[in-house]
């Protein structure tokens, strides 16, 4: 389990960072669910992985037996999950938006902040 | 007492923000509370200022839980300098948003969403914790992309995809970056991440690789050179009152943290972060002074110079002696007055003559010379001439580059000024002095309503400049207070000790 994880973590960094890089406004919502998957992951995964031992420390002793799960990456992962979501949920909702004032789904007609204005 | 000091910079903005929204409708209510607000935080934070000052740094244990296990908030004179400036401009957006920014964007949250952003920027200087620091970067960015997004004008939107898309990436790399960290060291705490990272347990090329991430997410959120095209590309596109917010205060508040990281915990590496933030200083001045010389717009122009000024601070870091971090501080300080500032004239240009555009505009000088002046003062802060603030930021930076002998840095420092003043110049030419191309200036006469707005516009303006012409006139006790912080900042002891209790 552990041999795999750290291989499917690469996989979803590189094809979040691909489907981003993409002009299609749908890969890009993708793009940006798989890199906050990501990065959650990670968090995970580095806090080092223990089954079967939650850190609640029992009733007859005075710390938490070994071996135990450290708590504060799942604490963490659980403050970014709820943070991702909500940025992706808003993401989401503006990519809508321009979708519906723009009438096109290319990211590269997004260009006219870009521009320089001509002079006279 | 000092509790209370510390937490004072989240709660009245949090309290004022929840009360904004029992009267969501009343948009005159949000006002009078907005600005309720604004004067308490501004007297709040210079308190904290003046008691760190005199006591040195304070903590406070959240919940009193103890240091390395809870959260910490902690003031030094650093972070109090920011959280006092950041009110300042603040008090000065709020009253230029109440006649400035239309009243369908007033009547959609803006009020509250402003202040929650205040206390997010708060909570990023005030934090002593790598995770919590985070959090609090999502809360400013958040709040920062509603408000690039309120209104929901075409460009508003092609900004934000821009600026949510590249954002969203930058958090990722920096929760990345404190897993990194936590894995390594296997703590979250900045005063004992100091600690262990400087014991053998610590490997020094790991800690430098969690650095690097590091570097990229604040490079990425204070648009730092080969990261900063969604800068000129979004902050533009809201109402100016929204622009003049994010663009004087949120890059800086990146800015912060790189310097409070990379002066506390990444320091071990020297030989290759040194060289490393002086090349990307001097790129970021370049790119970003030339990308202002051939912009033909207002606030464009105005944009790509934030960028340039980024790299001024970075070169404080990039040198890393007491004097060029105090020419950091004080120019960070300088900064986020004299951009805020810039932009919201360029709002009141904008409320008289109707657009942004260099080729449109013109005659301002005949028509409003106190204006005028008010620029005139501004811009000159920005580039640097002595009276003026932006000289001692930039005398600091030079003087500490001579010192240890980095010329090339300086000497790039000091031509990028020169363009600096050439862009201001443009700005003057166009926008002040030229005539106004299609109509006789004499017969364009404002109507009653339209002069009392604009009358208004002025007092967050002239607002600004007073404390512009206080810190370049009367820069003594500044400067004085940026050595205490720069110093403050080099010796991490005293962090620590405070932090830890030890």
């Amino acid at each position: 389990m552990e041999v795999i994880l750290p291989f499917l973590i690469g996989i979803l960094f590189t094809s979040s960072l691909y489907l981003i890089l993409h002009r299609h406004f749908f890969k890009l919502i993708l793009g940006l669910i798989l890199f906050g998957l990501a990065t959650n992951l990670f968090l995970f995964v580095i806090g080092r992985l223990t089954r079967g031992g939650s850190a609640i420390i029992p009733k007859t002793e005075d710390m938490a037996v070994e071996p135990f799960a450290d708590p504060v990456p799942q604490a963490l992962l659980l403050t970014a999950i709820v943070i991702g979501f909500g940025i992706q949920a808003f993401s989401i909702v503006l990519i809508k938006r321009v979708y519906q004032s723009f009438g096109t789904n290319d990211l590269d007609d997004m260009n006219t902040t870009d521009q320089i204005e001509e002079k006279e | 007492m000092n509790h209370l000091l510390l937490l004072l910079p989240l709660l009245i903005p949090l309290y004022g923000a929840i009360l904004c929204l029992f009267f969501w409708r009343l948009v005159r209510v949000q006002q009078y509370i907005g600005v309720a607000v604004q004067m308490g935080l501004l007297a709040s934070n210079f308190m904290l200022l003046l008691y760190v000052n005199q006591t040195g740094i304070i903590t406070t244990q959240l919940g009193s839980w103890p240091a390395p296990f809870g959260i910490t908030l902690v003031a030094d004179l650093f972070s109090s300098l920011m959280v006092l400036v950041s009110a300042v401009v603040g008090m000065a957006i709020y009253l230029f948003s109440i006649k400035g920014l239309d009243k369908a964007r007033q009547t959609f949250g803006y009020y509250p969403v402003l202040l929650i952003l205040q206390m997010g920027v708060a909570g990023a200087c005030l934090t002593g914790d790598l995770f919590n620091l985070f959090v609090w970067f999502e809360v400013l960015l958040i709040c920062s992309f509603v408000l690039i997004a309120l209104g929901g004008s075409k460009p508003q939107l092609e900004g934000a995809i821009k600026y949510v898309t590249i954002n969203f990436l930058a958090s990722g790399f920096l929760l990345t970056g404190i897993g990194v960290v936590y894995g390594i060291v296997g703590t979250l705490n900045l005063a004992e991440l100091a600690v262990l990272v400087r014991t053998p347990v610590a490997h020094p090329a790991l800690i430098t690789m969690a650095g690097m991430f590091f570097l990229i997410a604040f490079g990425i959120k204070s648009a730092i050179f080969p990261m900063f095209f969604w800068l000129p590309a979004s902050y533009h596109t809201p109402p100016i009152a929204v622009s003049a917010f994010i663009a004087g205060l949120l890059t800086k508040v990146g800015m912060y943290a790189l310097i409070r990281l990379f002066t506390l915990v990444f320091v071990l590496d020297q030989e290759l972060t040194i060289p490393l933030f002086t090349v990307l200083a001097g790129f970021t001045m370049v790119i970003g002074v030339l990308g202002a010389a051939s912009q033909n717009d207002f606030r464009k122009i105005l944009s790509f110079h934030i960028v340039s000024q980024i790299g001024y601070m970075l070169m404080g870091l990039a040198l890393f002696t007491p004097l060029a971090l105090a020419g950091s501080i004080y120019f960070i300080i300088h900064n986020i007055l004299v951009k805020t500032n810039l932009f919201l004239i360029s709002g009141v240009v904008a409320h008289r003559r109707g657009s942004f555009a260099l080729k449109k505009l013109g005659s301002v000088y005949l028509q409003h010379p106190v204006l005028s002046l008010l620029f005139f003062i501004s811009a000159f802060s920005l580039a640097g001439i002595p009276p003026f603030s932006g000289f001692w930021g930039k005398f600091m930076l030079a003087k500490a580059g001579f010192e240890i002998d980095s010329f090339a840095i300086v000497f790039t420092s000091l031509a990028v000024s020169l363009i600096t003043i050439f862009s201001m110049t443009k700005i003057w030419n166009e926008v002040f002095w030229k005539r106004k191309p299609d109509t006789d200036p004499m017969l364009d006469v404002m109507s009653e309503a339209d002069q009392r707005v604009n009358r208004f516009l002025h007092v967050p303006v002239i607002f600004l400049v007073v404390f512009i012409l206080f810190i370049g006139l009367y820069a003594e006790p500044v400067i004085t207070m940026a050595q205490l912080a720069a110093e403050q900042l080099l010796n991490s002891e005293l962090y620590i000790n405070a932090v830890l209790k030890r």
